[in-house]
């Protein structure tokens, strides 16, 4: 009965659930969807070298949002851990080729664990995809005003114009390291 | 909050990270297919998610819906002058996402299915939200 806990949720069942969540948290709370506002209520919670940019109330802005994110961990720990997807992902055949061309072993797990690992941690293109990336994730989330969630979600459901231009800026810069400088870090 | 509001939020969340383990949304392989245009998978996810997203909210703002408190449902509108903020921003935010495969829902999603070396992405990420903070006044939006 509840095999599909076990199971690969397809696009189409999780589209519209990740889409939901936009009206539940209006409805349920008046609040505006985004995961990155968290890392700014993170820096504003330890403002040590007291930035204006972090100085507002964090507890007031963010406590809903960080409870959220505890949430998104604990969902984590039982989609990937309690409930663990049994097979490889069905990536296409031109993705795997791709990427074995660039060097990728391991096609078992959610990450490259030949990739995502703490010995990774020592060399030029382990610090490279987990110490720069996020920086990056980081960095470009705030400058851009939202991530993932808070422009591509929340601000395309309210057709925000500002929304859509973030969202192409994404790619801009995902097509950048995918074509060009994703082959010369790992090559 | 009360102990009332932080269980919601909570479970919303929750609801929300299962989501993203379960549709592999969380999966570096797949950032890496959706940048390839190999699969519609991300594609039809983020096109249902949005889709979904706007039919409430259109409902929502037509019917003037009020929230479980009773108050007024409003959306602050972001500035869509401010075109370099999200074409190089974005662009900056793009460059991180392709490269760590993971956006910052995914990362904590990830760190709770047991991938404990999440935590340097999201320390990273944190610092890289503190280098805009002092940057900010200096680039342009």
């Amino acid at each position: 009965m509840f095999d599909f806990l076990y199971e690969p949720w397809p696009w189409y069942v999780a589209g519209p659930i990740i889409g939901l969540t936009v009206p539940i948290l209006l409805l349920l709370g008046g609040k505006m969807f985004g995961v990155s506002a968290n890392l700014r209520h993170v820096c504003a919670a330890c403002n040590f070298g007291n930035v204006e940019f972090f100085n507002y109330d964090w507890k007031t802005a963010g406590k809903w949002n960080l409870t959220f994110l505890v949430g998104s961990v604990l969902g984590g720990f039982l989609g990937g851990y309690i409930f663990e997807n049994p097979e490889p992902i069905a990536l296409s055949m031109s993705t795997i080729s791709d990427l074995q061309a660039l060097g990728i072993q391991d096609f078992g797990g959610l990450v490259p664990n030949d990739l995502f690992a703490w010995e990774m941690l020592g060399t030029g293109v382990g610090l490279t995809v987990l110490v720069l990336g996020g920086f990056l994730v980081g960095f470009g989330a705030r400058y851009a005003g939202g991530c993932t969630s808070g422009h591509a979600i929340s601000g395309l459901s309210d057709l925000q114009l500002a929304s859509l231009i973030a969202v192409i800026g994404f790619f801009i810069g995902g097509l950048l390291m995918t074509y060009f400088i994703y082959p010369i870090i790992l090559g | 909050m009360k102990l009332s509001e932080y269980i919601k939020y909570l479970l919303i969340g929750t609801a929300f990270g299962f989501v993203l383990v379960k549709s592999e949304v969380v999966s570096w392989f797949r950032i890496q297919e959706m940048f390839r245009f190999d699969s519609i998978h991300m594609y039809g996810i983020i096109g249902l998610a949005v889709i979904v997203g706007v039919i409430s909210v259109q409902i929502i703002k037509r019917k003037n819906m009020k929230d479980v408190y009773g108050n007024p449902i409003t959306i602050p509108p972001k500035d869509p002058k401010q075109v370099t903020r999200y074409i190089v921003g974005g662009s900056i935010f793009g460059l991180g996402w392709a490269l760590l495969g993971a956006c910052p829902g995914p990362m904590f999603a990830l760190l709770g299915s047991g991938l404990t070396i999440m935590i340097i992405p999201i320390l990273s990420a944190i610092a890289g939200t503190y280098a805009y903070g002092m940057l900010r006044d200096k680039l342009p939006h």
